[in-house]
Order: structure tokens, then C-alpha cells, then sequence
């Protein structure tokens, strides 16, 4: 094997250093012809450049926002509007995604007939029909074939579907800081209690239900926290309001379809692929790993849970990051349905209201770059973490 | 094999600066490269019926229409020469920009931001409008100033988008936006009842009503928002492209004023009227000015029509858009159109 050093030294010999610089030159005279044919065009027809934009007022309302917002913030408040839509929607469909994912990839492998079947076909009609067809189902067919808001499907009478969204109750809390220390220490005490099971187990060969007693202490430890704060809660529940012929909720939590029909479509259509990954990644384990399992007499679920998923993860980690930038780079069709997220936002209104294609056009790239960048390095540490120590 | 690699990446980068520079400037050549070009092409909206919208067949018609048909007719004689690139509100501007249309005549809000900072040039008004808000009758509700709470379809990157916040702004009521890209989607939505309002221009109004399942469910109320005059918009930097497009509208609209129209043109060739003469290039060169033949605004009479036959038979009263004159009346019936006089 080459040392770094020799590396260099036989880069540099003209042979190899010639062609190298060569590209480089070609490299740099091409990215210089681009911005300055840019600029030369850009001066020709008057069109003005830079990023003071960010700093005026939108003048244009968003349908949905997890930050204050009105038409008198700024662009740069709008780009932050649209940047957390997308990371939401991002974020939750990346979850469903895992979960449906690993729930179809296993059943695909269950002896039974029905649940294998069942998963089959569900991974051959979500990953074989476009994306944007399967959005427009979702958003079109789906929730545009619920009843009106006065005809709305109603749940004990404080959660409320229709084709303007899904409305929920509002849990308003007083004192809500007791409950997050109560978490917080939970946290500390499941960390702490895995930490000596583990030796415990090592050392004694005794053996706690660590899982059980996490579940128990995340939901205890919070609630107990909340008793001795005296932390309380009023309801706030949506009301349907009339105002002349149109009626409307007011008030508890809204999910917006748009929002719902992205959300749903990403997870179920990602959800397809991951599930064979998962489905992959276990094949992969040898079958003597299986019987081995067996031999030491642990059931199915215990096998699995213990033998077989920890070693297939490291097969379905890799092709399962791609599948999560796929996501996130797949949640900009927003755009078709009117979810606004950082592309419907920014890339589409502010850029059409402003006219300053190029800038936008280059911050929304950088964004998803960035977001893109940050799954996949995330993802790498964990699957080193996960990696098998090979001497 | 280095050797070979870099040749091909020479190719490769000489190929992409060749088609670059193939790509720029535009500037006062708009006219010799339609002409070179056969057609004109034309930035149209995606459907507004009356304004710019394609039949079964793929044959546009509209009072936008027209005007492409008219340049088209002025700059190569022939009305039918024009490409339609129908466009969404958002996109509109930056394919003008970009050079891949010559004309826009999409419904299009002049504004002075879109005028001054987009490097772009409105040479005209071929529709004044204004806007307003449909509901749906059921919601007995006879004046914006109840919307009160309204969930609002709207089209993005519009003026609409931001007279829609002003006006329940300055109003103190509460609403919610829900955009869309195409118009189309924003009227679908409206129909199927996610949005209890759906705003744009009255003209818009009245020609998407038709689209809808119902159109007598609905009705538009009477307020009208904003001031809303759409024009032809062309590049900045071409004043000879901008002035073709400018007296493409004039002729039309002064040719209605004296009464001329397609069907009487070349028997009134022999007129005494000056105004007339000069109108259809008998006397005068008029179209010296413009850098075309004589005969540039009788072909746009001849091919096109004049304003009023325009309006007639695409949104005046007995189309199915149905809007009477109003504002768009000639300046001499009560109306503000009023067209610079073509000598």
C-alpha cells in the first residue's frame, strides 16, 4: 500500500500533474462563464441582483405556519416559514415511513400466507406508481371526497374531519416546564438503569426487563413531576363557527389536507422501498444465525429482536438514508397540491413576487444540500456506531 | 487514455459555451429573430376563458389572443403565426425574461414594482379590471366586508395574492389563504368547498364561473378591491419589439373608434378621411416607425379585428363570460380607453 506521502510525490510527477491541472483550469474557466455570462446578461437587461429583498415586507399570507408570520414580515421570515413546513412534513413522514417500512419489510417474511401477501402487494402498487399520481390520489380522491364542514365526521364530539382539514382539541398547558424536567430525568434514570443492567447482566448473569421499566419510568416519572408542580391543563376544543352562510372551526388544532396528503403519501410511498431494505437486510443474515438462535432456545420475536434485526441493520442502514434524502427532497411536489413549503414558498411565491430568480433559486439549493448533507451524516454515525468491529 | 479524456472534456466545454452564448442577448432583436423565426411566440395564461384558452382542437381564442394575433399579423402579415406557451402566474415573468417567448399577453396586473424592477417594459392596457370575490350562493353573504373567518383559494405569485391581505387587512377581518400554481386548481378547489371564497380579477370571475359544475350556485360580490389594468409585457431592453406590441393595441382600439373593422377595411382604403388613410397605411409611414411594411396595421384590422369586434366575441355580453363594456368602453361612449392617435 502507498503512503499518503508517496500518494502526493506520484501525484506530482508531471505525468499525472499535467492532466490534473488541466481539469482544474477547465473546471474554473466554466464555473467563471457561468456567473459572468450570468452577470453580463443580468446588467444587459437592467435586471437588479443581491439579498436585500430578505430584508423587505412579503405582503403575501401563508395558509400554514409553525412560526408568527403575516404578510408585513419579511422574505427571510417567509424562507423560514417554508424551510420548517418542509422539515415537518420531512420529519414526520420520515418516521411513518420507518415504522410502516419495518412493519411491511417483516411481514413480507412471516410464514403467514395472508400478512405476506398483504405486504407484497403493497410494496409492488406504492414503489411502482409515481409519486405525484399517488399525492393527487391522496390530496384529490381521498380527502376531496369528505363531507363539508356542516356535515362534518365527528369523534366524541371534539374531533372533526372534513374537507377543510382534520380538527383536534388543543391541550393548553400551565406550568408544562415540570413535566419536561420530569422527562428530562426519566431520560437520565432509563440511560442509567440500561447502564447497569448491562453490567449486571455481564458480571452476575442477572438479567432485567430494562425495556418494561423504561415504558414504565417514561410515562411515571412525567406524570408524578406534573402532580407535585401542579402543573394543569384547560382544553380548548374547535367550535364551529357561522358567520352568515359559511361555517367554519375556530379554535384546537388544525391539520390542514394539503399538509395530510404530503405527510401520507411520502411515508406510504417511501415506506415501500424501506420495506425491502428491511426485508433485504434480514435475508442477508446467514440462516445459521437463525438456528443458532434456536438452538439456544429463544423464540421467534426474541431471535429477531435480538439476532437478527442488530446485524441486519447494518445491511439496511446505507440504502435506507437514501431512501430518507429521497424523501425529503420528494416532500418539494408540495408544490403541486399547495402545501407551502420551501419550494412553494420561496422557489414559487416569493421568487414570482420579487423576480429575484437566481438568488432564490440558489438559497433553496444550498438548503436542501444542507438538510440533505445533515441526514447523511447523521445516519453514516449511527451506522458506524452499528458497524461490526472487524480486526 | 488521459489524452482521450481530456479532448473529450474540451468537446464537452466547447459544446456548453457554444450553446450558451447561442442563448444571449436578446436585445433590440426581437423583431429579426420572429421574422427569422416564422412565428411569434406568446406567453399565454394556462385557460381563462375569454382572455386566452384553448379549444378541444388546441385552437386558442381570447381577447389576449388577439393581440398576439395582432403582432403576429403587423410584424409577418399572417395572424396564424403565433406559438402559444400557456404559463402559470409564478412562472410567467422569468420565461419572458429568459428570451423563450417574445410577447406576454397573459391577463397581467401592471404594477410599477413588475414595471420597473422586473426589467421588463407594459406597453399598454387591453383590459381594465379590478378585483373580487366569488361565494357560493348557499352562503348568503352579499358584501366582502362579512367574509369574516373565509378560508380564500387564490393563485400564487399574483397581485391578487397581495391585495387579497391588504383588503381584510384595512378591513380588521380574519381569513386564510389557500394557494395554488394553476387557476385551474384554484377553482377546482373552490368548487369541491376546501375554500369558501375564491378570489381573482371580476373578468377572471366571470370566466372560471363557467367552470365550475354550478355556475348559477355562484355569484360575485359587488366590491371591487384593486385597481387591476392587464397588458401585453415585453423585455426592457428592445424598444423597437416594445413599440411594435404598444401600436399592435393602439391600431386596434383607434380603429374601433372610427369605426373601421374587418369586414369594411379595404373598401375604406378610399376614404377622405385622413385619420382613416393613415390608420390603414394608405397615407403617411406608419410603419417606417416601426421597422415594418405600410401595410402592417390593416392586416391587423383585416386579420384581427378592432377592439370592440375583439371584446364582442370573446367576453362581451352574449359570450357564455358574459361582461358588459364598462370601464372598457371607448373614451368617446364613456368608457377610458383612449388610444394615442396613430400617425
Amino acid at each position: 500500500m502507498l503512503g499518503i506521502k508517496n500518494q502526493i510525490l506520484k501525484n506530482l510527477q508531471p505525468r499525472y500533474l499535467i492532466p490534473q491541472v488541466l481539469l482544474i483550469i477547465i473546471f474554473a474557466g466554466i464555473i467563471y462563464y457561468f456567473t459572468n455570462n450570468a452577470g453580463i446578461n443580468m446588467k444587459a437587461r437592467n435586471i437588479s441582483s443581491g439579498f436585500d429583498f430578505l430584508n423587505t415586507n412579503s405582503g403575501f399570507d401563508v395558509q400554514f405556519s409553525l412560526i408568527p408570520y403575516s404578510g408585513s414580515s419579511s422574505y427571510g421570515t417567509a424562507y423560514l416559514v417554508g424551510l420548517l413546513n418542509t422539515l415537518l412534513v420531512a420529519f414526520i413522514g420520515i418516521i411513518f415511513a420507518t415504522i410502516i417500512g419495518f412493519i411491511i419489510g417483516i411481514s413480507r417474511l412471516s410464514n403467514n400466507w395472508l400478512l405476506n401477501k398483504f405486504a407484497a402487494i403493497y410494496v409492488e402498487l406504492f414503489r411502482n406508481l409515481p409519486l405525484i399520481l399517488q399525492i393527487f390520489f391522496w390530496y384529490f380522491a381521498v380527502l376531496r371526497a369528505l363531507p363539508e364542514t356542516k356535515d362534518s365526521i365527528t369523534f366524541f364530539s371534539s374531533v372533526f374531519i372534513n374537507l377543510q382539514g382534520i380538527y383536534i382539541p388543543k391541550f393548553i398547558f400551565k406550568n408544562f416546564h415540570f413535566i419536561t424536567y420530569g422527562f428530562v430525568i426519566a431520560l437520565i434514570t432509563i440511560f442509567l438503569l440500561s447502564y447497569f443492567s448491562k453490567k449486571l447482566f455481564y458480571e452476575k448473569g442477572i438479567a432485567i426487563p430494562v425495556f418494561k421499566y423504561s415504558v414504565l419510568i417514561i410515562i411515571l416519572l412525567p406524570i408524578v413531576f406534573a402532580l407535585i408542580g401542579g402543573t394543569t391543563y384547560v382544553v380548548e376544543y374547535p367550535l364551529l363557527k357561522k358567520n352568515y352562510g359559511i361555517a367554519n372551526f375556530v379554535g384546537g388544532v388544525k391539520l390542514v389536507p394539503e399538509f395530510i396528503a404530503l405527510a401520507l403519501s411520502l411515508s406510504v410511498y417511501t415506506a415501500a422501498f424501506i420495506a425491502e431494505n428491511v426485508r433485504a437486510g434480514i435475508l442477508a443474515i446467514s440462516k445459521g444465525q437463525k438456528e443458532a438462535a434456536k438452538s439456544l432456545g429463544f423464540n421467534n420475536s426474541q431471535s429477531l429482536k435480538l439476532i437478527i434485526i442488530p446485524q441486519a441493520l447494518r445491511v439496511i442502514i446505507p440504502p435506507t438514508t437514501n431512501q430518507y434524502l429521497n424523501l425529503t427532497k420528494n416532500s418539494s411536489l408540495a408544490a403541486a397540491i399547495g402545501y407551502p413549503d420551501l419550494t412553494g414558498v420561496f422557489a414559487g411565491t416569493s421568487l414570482s413576487q420579487t423576480g429575484k430568480a437566481i438568488e432564490i433559486i440558489f438559497i433553496v439549493m444550498m438548503t436542501y444540500l444542507t438538510i440533505s448533507l445533515f441526514i447523511s451524516l447523521l445516519l453514516n454515525w449511527y451506522n458506524k456506531k452499528i458497524a461490526l468491529v472487524e480486526k | 487514455m488521459n489524452k482521450v479524456r481530456i479532448a473529450l472534456f474540451t468537446i464537452f466545454a466547447a459544446v456548453i459555451t457554444l450553446v450558451i452564448s447561442s442563448a444571449s442577448s436578446y436585445a433590440n432583436q426581437t423583431r429579426e429573430a420572429v421574422v427569422k423565426r416564422g412565428n411569434v411566440n406568446c406567453g399565454v395564461s394556462q385557460g381563462v376563458p375569454g382572455f386566452s384558452n384553448a379549444d378541444a382542437s388546441g385552437n386558442w381564442s381570447g381577447i389576449d389572443v388577439d393581440l398576439c394575433r395582432a403582432v403576429a399579423a403587423a410584424v409577418l402579415g399572417d395572424a396564424k403565426k403565433v406559438k402559444y406557451f400557456p404559463l402559470s402566474a409564478k412562472d410567467r415573468f422569468e420565461v419572458l425574461k429568459a428570451g423563450e417567448i417574445d410577447m406576454l399577453a397573459r391577463n397581467t396586473t401592471w404594477t410599477l414594482a413588475r414595471d420597473g424592477g422586473l426589467a421588463l417594459d407594459f406597453v399598454g392596457v387591453n383590459f381594465y379590471d379590478g378585483q373580487g370575490f366569488m361565494v357560493r350562493k348557499a352562503a348568503n353573504i352579499n358584501s366582502a366586508k362579512k367574509l369574516n373567518n373565509a378560508k380564500v383559494c387564490v393563485e400564487t405569485g399574483t397581485t391578487t395574492e397581495l391585495n387579497l391581505r391588504d383588503y381584510f387587512n384595512a378591513n380588521k377581518l380574519k381569513y386564510e389563504p389557500v394557494s395554488f400554481t394553476k387557476a385551474d386548481e384554484a377553482v377546482a378547489a373552490y368548487d369541491q368547498g376546501r375554500c369558501d371564497v375564491y378570489t381573482t380579477d371580476k373578468s377572471g370571475l366571470a370566466a372560471n364561473r363557467t367552470k365550475t359544475k354550478n355556475p348559477a350556485d355562484h355569484i360575485i360580490l359587488p366590491e371591487t378591491i384593486s385597481k387591476e389594468p392587464l397588458g401585453p409585457v415585453v423585455r426592457g431592453n428592445d424598444e423597437n419589439w416594445a413599440n411594435i406590441v404598444r401600436w399592435s393595441l393602439n391600431v386596434m382600439i383607434e380603429a374601433e373608434e372610427f369605426n373601421v373593422n374587418a369586414a369594411n377595411a379595404d373598401s375604406l382604403k378610399s376614404t377622405d378621411n385622413p385619420v382613416i388613410k393613415r390608420l390603414l397605411g394608405v397615407e403617411g409611414e406608419t410603419g417606417k416607425n416601426l421597422s415594418l411594411s405600410n401595410e402592417w396595421s390593416i392586416n391587423i384590422i383585416k386579420q384581427v379585428g378592432n377592439y370592440g369586434e375583439s371584446y364582442a366575441r370573446n367576453v362581451g355580453p352574449t359570450t357564455p363570460v358574459g361582461l358588459p363594456r364598462g370601464l372598457n368602453q371607448l373614451w368617446s361612449k364613456g368608457g377610458i380607453l383612449y388610444a394615442p392617435p396613430v400617425r
